[in-house]
């Protein structure tokens, strides 16, 4: 029995692991939708802050400035992306396709360019990541039956960045339903114009979503390269912006289902790594290829069956133009 | 006066062909992973980078990095004259057949892949044999009697390598408990360290306390994930001891260095043959690695037995079957 419950509670550490880049993201994603700026551009800025946090890294050895970076580097992004798609009111996809790109070609061309390493950038030593923070009472916590390797196996021993996840998840949620700068943000992304009447500025709001977005995002990409790995590769980011995004959409751009969905998408993940070469009762050994394309089926099931209709923020996609 | 003509034509031409000779031009393809993959790829890097040190003699390289681009780069080489190309990793097989083919006149190595052509060598490792000897190490360090296995994608050459990984250990302990992960089924796979280190840690959750990596460059999260949680790594194709001391148990050696090494200087003086080369610890092809990065965990005592099973693989008395003959 206490095999079983260390088991579980060893898939759900690695869940919360792989899950928190994708909360990021798309708590990012959430903020910028639901001004009415559709952002697929998650992929490529998440992308950017993991390059710039290990370029940050490797060059200081500080973590701490590797974070900074990495936050900087995502809101210059998102800046741009505001700067294509609201001011000039560009088209918002072609322009968030046209991020990702230039940021996967980017990264690992300055990477070669600075560190000789072939688009990889490596970091110099312990300092330069986000160590795991093990919470008081850990140690001795497995001691106490079922709530404490509970404590000590989910609960503590991840890095800062998790836990700052795990925050940001009620607070985004706060500011959305309960603050003022939230009721605009949600009317920005129903009604532009409604907004524009009561004399605020429609421009200023979405950039405002498109930097908190950028920010998170950079959280994202610092976890990436610099919490979760050691350093940067081409490509680390492997379709998270895109996953994050089908949870948002799948959690009806709402934050707490989208979260859910997140943690949905990441237990798949968990669960398909353990369950690898592992003989099931009754089916045997399942070949690699099936328990791997288990986290897509699921999802495909999820959304085809039980999701229902997604309802999108009514001015998603639609750039606003005053004089109409 | 046309013989005098004649004589200056001929010896224009003799010495237009000695400068064609003196510019020997060599290249070399490295797969996904990359060239600083601190593994397969960096391998033969390194080999490559023998050469130009010891002969001067730059090469051309090329990093594939989408599978569009193999064809496109093997035919790119082939033009420009390239006197021999490198081809490094079985996915450039298929492409390799076909590209040969055209080319007629260019010489191709390959490396872990068979192409039976008259101007291909197909150079192949018995990773079985040094992977034997890596996983009796696995099994002689090992206190729970649980070892791990992260694989890069999900192909025969890699089976190969967990197969002959298995036998070593078993080797040592018959009761001792193997895990076996790959990362993925496409090429993806040899640069997902998040995903290698989480497939260790999965491991480490279920008791092993020795990892062996053969997954290009998401082995680097497996040997840090193995670090950060205080177990034993084991490095692959190039020797890793150095990426963390004391924690990387030893490295499976994969002489592709001394491959992409040899078959430049073959080609350049002539003596390259097309065929198949099987390298395996007779040839000095395959081994593991033993340097002072390593040398407190892998013990005399322990180095002393694995010499011992090497003897008696190369001698025959010791038969390490590899993962081909049994699909059979």
């Amino acid at each position: 029995m206490d095999a079983i419950w260390l088991q579980t509670l060893l898939l759900a550490d690695s869940t919360v692991r792989l899950a928190t880049p994708l909360v990021f993201c798309a708590l990012a994603g959430l903020l910028s939708e639901r001004a009415g700026v559709v952002n697929i551009a998650l992929e490529g800025k998440m992308l950017g802050g993991a390059f710039a946090a290990a370029a940050a890294a490797a060059v200081t050895g500080s973590a701490w400035i590797g974070l900074l970076a990495a936050c900087t580097f995502a809101c210059a992004l998102a800046l741009l992306h505001g700067f294509a798609t609201i001011t000039h009111r560009g088209e918002q996809v072609v322009s968030g396709v046209a991020i990702n790109i230039v940021v996967a070609g980017l990264g690992p061309t300055l990477a070669d360019a600075w560190f000789g390493q072939a688009g990889r950038i490596p970091l110099p030593g312990s300092d330069a990541r986000f160590a795991p923070i093990e919470l008081p009472g850990a140690g001795g916590a497995p001691a106490i039956p079922v709530l404490g390797p509970l404590y000590a196996e989910v609960v503590s021993g991840h890095n800062l960045l998790v836990y700052l996840a795990v925050a940001a998840v009620p607070t985004v949620a706060w500011i959305l339903a309960k603050t003022r700068f939230g009721l605009r943000l949600r009317a920005v992304g129903e009604s532009p114009e409604a907004v524009d009447t009561a004399g605020i500025g429609v421009e200023a709001l979405r950039y405002a979503a498109l930097l908190s977005a950028g920010l998170l995002c950079g959280l994202a990409g610092a976890y990436l390269s610099i919490a979760q790995n050691a350093g940067f590769i081409r490509d680390m980011t492997a379709g998270k912006g895109f996953l994050a995004l089908a949870a948002l959409i799948f959690g009806k751009w709402r934050p707490v289902p989208a979260v859910l969905a997140c943690l949905l998408f990441a237990f798949a993940d968990a669960a398909q790594v353990r369950l690898q070469g592992t003989p099931l009762p009754f089916v045997g050994t399942v070949p690699t290829q099936a328990i791997q394309a288990l986290p897509y089926l699921l999802t495909l099931l999820l959304l085809a069956g039980f999701v229902g209709r997604a309802v999108a923020p009514r001015a998603l996609g639609r750039p606003y133009v005053k004089d109409r | 006066m046309i013989r005098v003509l004649g004589a200056v034509v001929l010896a224009l031409t003799a010495a237009v062909s000695t400068a064609a000779a003196q510019k020997f031009q060599p290249a070399v393809i490295f797969d996904m992973g990359g060239k600083f993959d601190k593994s397969f790829n960096e391998a033969a890097y390194n080999g490559a980078e023998r050469f130009k040190k010891e002969t001067g003699i730059d090469y051309l390289e090329f990093e594939v990095t989408q599978e569009a681009q193999r064809e496109q780069a093997m035919q790119r080489m082939a033009r420009r004259g390239a006197d021999i190309i490198v081809v490094l990793g079985f996915q450039n097989g298929t492409p390799l057949q076909k590209v040969a083919a055209e080319y007629p006149n260019s010489k191709f190595t390959i490396i872990d892949a068979v192409v039976d052509l008259p101007n291909v060598q197909s150079v192949i490792f018995k990773e079985h044999e040094g992977s034997f000897l890596v996983g009796m190490a696995a099994a002689l360090v090992s206190k729970t009697g649980k070892v791990g296995f992260v694989g890069g994608m999900d192909i025969p050459l890699i089976r190969n390598f967990a197969f002959g990984y298995e036998q070593g250990i078993k080797y040592v302990n018959p009761k001792a408990e193997l895990f076996v992960n790959m990362t993925g089924t496409t090429p993806a796979a040899w640069n997902d360290p998040a995903k290698g280190a989480e497939l260790a840690i999965s491991q480490f959750d279920r008791g092993a306390d020795v990892v062996y990596a053969a997954a290009g460059g998401t082995g680097i999260g497996v040997l840090q994930a193995a670090k950060d949680k205080g177990k034993f790594s084991i490095g692959v194709d190039s020797n890793q001891n150095y990426l963390h001391p004391g924690s990387v148990l030893t490295s499976m050696l994969k002489r592709v260095d001394v491959a992409v090494y040899n078959a430049f200087k073959d080609a350049r003086a002539g003596t390259w043959k097309p065929g198949r080369l099987d390298l395996g610890l007779a040839e000095d092809g395959v081994g593991y690695a033993l340097d002072e990065h390593n040398r407190s965990v892998l013990t005399p005592d322990i180095v002393a037995k694995l010499e011992a099973a090497r003897a008696d693989i190369i001698a025959g008395r010791l038969v390490v079957k590899d993962y081909y003959s049994t699909q059979k």
